[in-house]
Parts: C-alpha cells; structure tokens; sequence
C-alpha cells in the first residue's frame, strides 16, 4: 500500500514521454541532494569541495540508476523518498569509505592477529578479563579457519570497512558480514565451552 | 564501556540473533522511519539492532539516513 505521494511518484517514473523524464530529473535531484548531505558529513574523509561535489554527482547517477532498475521492488513499506535516499546515501559511503582506503596497504595475512597488541593478555589488564582475552586469542588461533581469520582481524581490530575489504578480496560485502558472522559465532561457542561468558565482564564491573 | 569492553563488542559481536546486510539494506527504510517517528522499531524489524551493532558499515548509512531525515 503507498501513500499518495509514493504512488505519484511510481506512476510518474513508470510512465512514458516527457511525465517521465521529468520525475527522472525530479529524482535524480533528490538523490543529489542526499549525496552531498552524506558528503558534507564525511568531508573529512574528502580531500577537497570539487572531489567531494564530483563524488556526490558519481553517487547520485550510481543511485540513479539502481533505483530505476529496482522500482518493482518498492513495497510501499517506507515513503518513496526515503526509500530512494537510502540508496543514495549507500552509494555515497561506499565511495567515500573506497577513496579514504585507496592508498592505504590491506594485509589481506590471516595470521596478522598474533601481532596485535590489543589482544595480549598482559598484566594490565584484571584477571579475568586477561583470562579472556587468552581464549579469544586460542579461539582466534584454533576455531577459526585462515578466511575467517583474515575477515576477523581485519574488520573487528584493523577497522577496514567491509565493503572496502570485499572489493579487495573480490568479494561482496553481505558475504564477507556473513564470514565475520560465523567466525563471531565460532568464537563464542569457544568462550562458552570454557565456561566465559564475554556479557558477564561489563555487568560486573557496572555493578 | 572500558577499552576491554569495546574491543571484545568489535571482535565478538552482538550476542542475540542478527539480520544480514543485504536484509539490513531492504529494510532500514522502514526501520528509520519507525525510529524517527518515535515508535518502536526493533519490533518491527526484528535482528536490525543487533546487525547495526556489528556492522560499521550499515551503522554509518542508518545513521546518516536518521540524520537526512530529520534535516528535512
């Protein structure tokens, strides 16, 4: 079921001749707008105004065109508009996130974990959460495979943002959440096999 | 939240059941809406919180379609 302004705007952009090509313009706008909203939130990560406006225009015919190829799909369950600027919005970030890692070297090096300081054990830390910090590290050594490894660290400790590590990986970004999912799950059967409950630390040290 | 804490959150995960990304993406219009509406939107989109908890990504594009939304 759509609301009257969502169904105006499916019958414009399904129709033919010039209605058309005006929604097509109209919406493409939208999209435009919503691409340099995101871009202005992440003009940090942008080197400078005429990458991020060339950036935004990138996103938005990207946009553009997905939303067009996807206009069956639309259930109704959102406005039109917000259903639209999600799109834009995703294709936006994705671009961002990719020029922010273009020049930055991902390890791809499925054994990178045994180098990170994070995860020792050390003295610093209080007994138990030093306890289970040592089976995060057996588990990440002995549950996971080398693929579930290498997502692991380089998503959860070297924060490379999915979308950038399936682009290198050649990949897609729903299965590499789905191998970081399963090696999460790998995990903490692990933990809970050693009687660790990973929730139980904070709640301790809250109360 | 200690630094332990947010470490293990990044490498553990959320604990309860989650939805995928490409599940995530078809549904945060819907989602947001709720959530900016003020209704209840882990109700009607159930596993989104918890995949917005261990995905950076889709947290960055539902925290910027929250944002849109409420500048317009």
């Amino acid at each position: 079921m759509h609301d009257r302004e969502s169904a105006a705007w499916i019958a414009a952009l399904s129709s033919e001749g010039h209605e058309q090509e005006d929604a097509t313009r109209r919406l493409h706008e939208l999209l435009l707008r919503a691409a340099r909203f995101e871009v202005g939130r992440r003009r940090s990560s942008i080197d400078g105004a005429a990458d991020g406006e060339q950036l935004a225009a990138d996103a938005a015919h990207d946009a553009l065109m997905k939303v067009l190829a996807k206009l069956d799909t639309f259930r109704g369950e959102s406005r039109f508009t917000t259903w639209v600027y999600k799109f834009a919005l995703l294709e936006t970030a994705t671009k961002v996130r990719r020029r922010t890692w273009r020049d930055r070297e991902v390890a791809l090096d499925p054994d990178a974990w045994s180098r990170m300081p994070d995860l020792d054990a050390g003295p610093q830390r209080e007994a138990e959460a030093s306890e289970l910090m040592a089976a995060v590290r057996c588990g990440i050594r002995e549950a996971l495979t080398p693929h579930q490894r290498l997502v692991l660290v380089s998503v959860a400790l070297e924060g490379v943002p999915i979308d950038v590590l399936a682009e290198r990986l050649d990949s897609t970004r729903g299965a590499v959440y789905k191998t970081l999912h399963d090696a999460r799950r790998k995990l903490r059967i692990h933990l809970a096999e050693q009687g660790l409950d990973p929730e139980g630390i904070g709640r301790e040290a809250a109360a | 939240m200690t630094r332990d804490d947010e470490l293990l959150g990044r490498v553990l995960g959320p604990a309860g059941p989650e939805i995928g990304c490409e599940d995530c993406f078809d549904k945060l219009d819907r989602y947001v809406e709720i959530e900016v509406a003020g209704g209840d939107p882990d109700t009607a989109v159930p596993g989104m919180r918890e995949h917005l908890e261990g995905c950076p990504a889709c947290l960055e594009e539902h925290d910027s379609l929250v944002a849109l939304l409420r500048a317009r």
